[in-house]
């Protein structure tokens, strides 16, 4: 498990507006990659482009080359499904599915995808719960609706989903923006344990977050209104947050912009 | 500067005030009324007096203690409370009229017989034939609609991108505005004339339960295709990209997560399409005929229903022949009420608790 993710050009439209422009990078396997910068600047766009979400929206198009380890996520031979299974996502808002308890929440990616044996689901469910760390919380009411959880806990129901089908890359877009303290605390221990496993990219606006979980930080940027957001510096964590090589970085990270 | 005095209580009225004015209103109304004989009398008269008095002198008294804001405060709330009234009577008016009319023939006669050779003059007579007729029309036309709407409300919300879908919609949003009697014309002229003549025994047209279906189907198509329509746009998007983002198909995506969460909305929207199509009678008359026998085929000769059934007695100028028809019309919402709690029950169970 755990892949390379390569992004080389890649600019992307809604309609006729340009979000991104020619982003280039490499996201490594086995560690948490956080993509930070204020708001417009491309970050979700980006992400989303990442296991072909960005489609999904009418009139919405991607051009440049993307690959995980060496595949190309855009080749016409390509099935999104199966992008997707590989790359998962979770979301700003936590989105468990309504009219599904618990337990059917963390399998709805397997069970829908074919996989029918009762022991294995259980066994998946049980494993993705642990590792989510949900399982001690929710182990005896299972058959509950998965929307009656806390707002954290909805949030890492989400996270044993995305992960119960064993992706490759876990996408996270803001996963904590609409979670307390504690919660977030939660989910932040998750990400780290997370990443033994997986290649994990996290949009989020927190910095204090951005510095605490991750190995390499990206600063996307637009210089104006209406403009594509570009990337600005990438590099480890810790250089960018005491050494930044560009002006713009250090203003952005020292709160004098954005 | 001038300020604001700083107290927060206010002089109120006791809680007993309202009662206490309602029904000095409802004295002096029916005293003017009865007893002084104004304009004529009348019960109903009294109680619309009864309820502008009431406003009136609430009114008057509550600005006096209260003052004027805690006064509009009270008129607005007893307004609202006096307009739901008024709209919840013809509701209860409806449903009493038919209890109590509809009582007097509840017998085993009516629930197990047909109305064969049974004239106005005859006490009794059953609805039974009608009975069956409704239930095959009225289902057969549900089993035709509810897929082909369900279906077209996916597309349209789902699928439908630029102007195939846009003019779906537009001929959709037509179809809801036909007269039902032009619906019965198009059956009539599509099959009971062309149609029907192809398959049945003697080979000359004529009418069917199925032909009745027929009409009830361009009826109750838009409806459920909008009403379906709403509940697939009200559900989040956010789901759907829940579900793609664990790589599950579109179509799967559609099963079995937007359709169930939509399913109490769709579930309601049917039934008042449903329910309507039940109580059509100039369709059905039409292109079904009527009949007075047991037709349990609904794709050979006459049927009848409760709607025929109800018009066809109704207008018989005899003792027997209106009671006949009020149970009928008794039946009939006992029947579209019972599929309704029966649909809504189904569809709260596959909820989870």
């Amino acid at each position: 498990m755990a892949k390379r993710i390569e992004a080389v050009g890649v600019t992307a439209y809604y309609g006729q507006f340009k979000a991104i422009e020619n982003i280039t990078m490499t996201i490594e396997p086995r560690s948490v990659t956080a993509l930070i910068g204020p708001s417009g600047c491309g970050k979700s766009t980006f992400l989303r482009s990442v296991n072909r979400m960005h489609e999904v929206l009418p009139g919405a198009r991607v051009e440049g080359r993307l690959t995980m380890d060496g595949q190309d996520i855009y080749d016409r031979a390509v099935d999104v499904t199966a992008v997707r299974r590989s790359i998962g996502m979770v979301f700003q808002r936590p989105n468990p599915f309504p009219t599904m308890s618990i337990y059917d929440n963390v399998v709805a990616g397997l069970r829908l995808n074919g996989l029918r044996k009762k022991s294995s689901l259980d066994d998946a469910c049980e494993k993705a719960l642990k590792n989510a760390n949900l399982w001690d919380e929710v182990k005896n009411r299972l058959n509950k609706p998965g929307a009656g959880l806390s707002g954290g806990q909805q949030q890492r129901l989400c996270i044993a989903r995305t992960i119960a089908v064993e992706p490759q890359v876990v996408l996270m877009d803001e996963p904590c923006s609409a979670l307390d303290p504690i919660s977030t605390g939660a989910i932040e221990d998750l990400i780290f344990e997370l990443k033994n496993d997986y290649t994990i990219i996290i949009v989020t606006h927190n910095m204090q977050q951005a510095a605490r979980v991750s190995d390499r930080t990206a600063f996307f940027s637009i210089s104006q209104t209406g403009d594509p957001g570009r990337l600005i510096e990438y590099d480890i964590t810790s250089k960018i947050f005491t050494n930044p090589g560009e002006k713009r970085t250090e203003d952005y990270i020292t709160g004098r912009f954005g | 500067m001038t300020a604001l005095p700083v107290t927060l209580r206010a002089r109120r009225l006791p809680g007993f005030a309202p009662w206490a004015i309602a029904a000095g209103a409802v004295a002096v109304a029916y005293a003017a009324v009865y007893i002084g004989g104004l304009m004529g009398g009348g019960g109903f008269l009294a109680l619309v007096a009864a309820v502008l008095l009431y406003l009136v002198g609430l009114g008057v008294i509550a600005t006096r203690v209260e003052g004027s804001r805690a006064a509009r405060n009270r008129i607005a709330t007893s307004l609202i409370y006096s307009v739901v009234a008024l709209a919840l009577w013809p509701l209860v008016s409806v449903v009493w009229t038919l209890v109590q009319k509809g009582t007097s023939r509840l017998d085993a006669d009516f629930f197990g017989h047909s109305n064969a050779g049974i004239t106005a003059f005859d006490a009794n007579g059953g609805a039974y034939h009608a009975i069956i007729g409704t239930l095959e029309q009225v289902g057969i036309a549900t089993l035709i609609t509810v897929p082909l709407g369900i279906l077209a409300a996916v597309y349209i919300v789902e699928y439908g991108r630029g102007r195939l879908a846009t003019a779906i919609r537009f001929f959709v949003d037509v179809m809801t505005g036909i007269p039902s009697i032009v619906a019965g014309l198009f059956v009539l002229a599509f099959w009971v004339y062309v149609v029907y003549p192809l398959y049945s025994p003697d080979g000359k047209p004529g009418y069917s339960g199925f032909a009745a279906s027929l009409a009830l189907s361009v009826l109750m198509l838009p409806t459920i295709t909008r009403s379906c329509e709403e509940m697939l746009r009200l559900v989040p998007t956010a789901l759907r990209e829940g579900s793609y983002a664990l790589g599950i198909a579109k179509w799967k995506t559609i099963v079995r997560i937007v359709l169930p969460t939509a399913l109490p909305g769709i579930v309601t929207g049917v039934m008042l399409a449903v329910a309507r199509a039940a109580g059509e009678t100039a369709p059905v008359l039409l292109v079904a005929g009527g009949f007075d026998s047991i037709n349990t085929d609904p794709f050979i000769g006459n049927q009848s229903s409760l709607s025929i059934y109800i018009y066809q007695q109704a207008g018989l100028g005899s003792q027997f022949g209106p009671p006949r028809a009020w149970t009928a019309a008794l039946t009939l919402v006992a029947l579209v009420l019972s599929l309704t709690i029966v649909a809504k029950l189904l569809a709260r169970r596959s909820k989870l608790k």
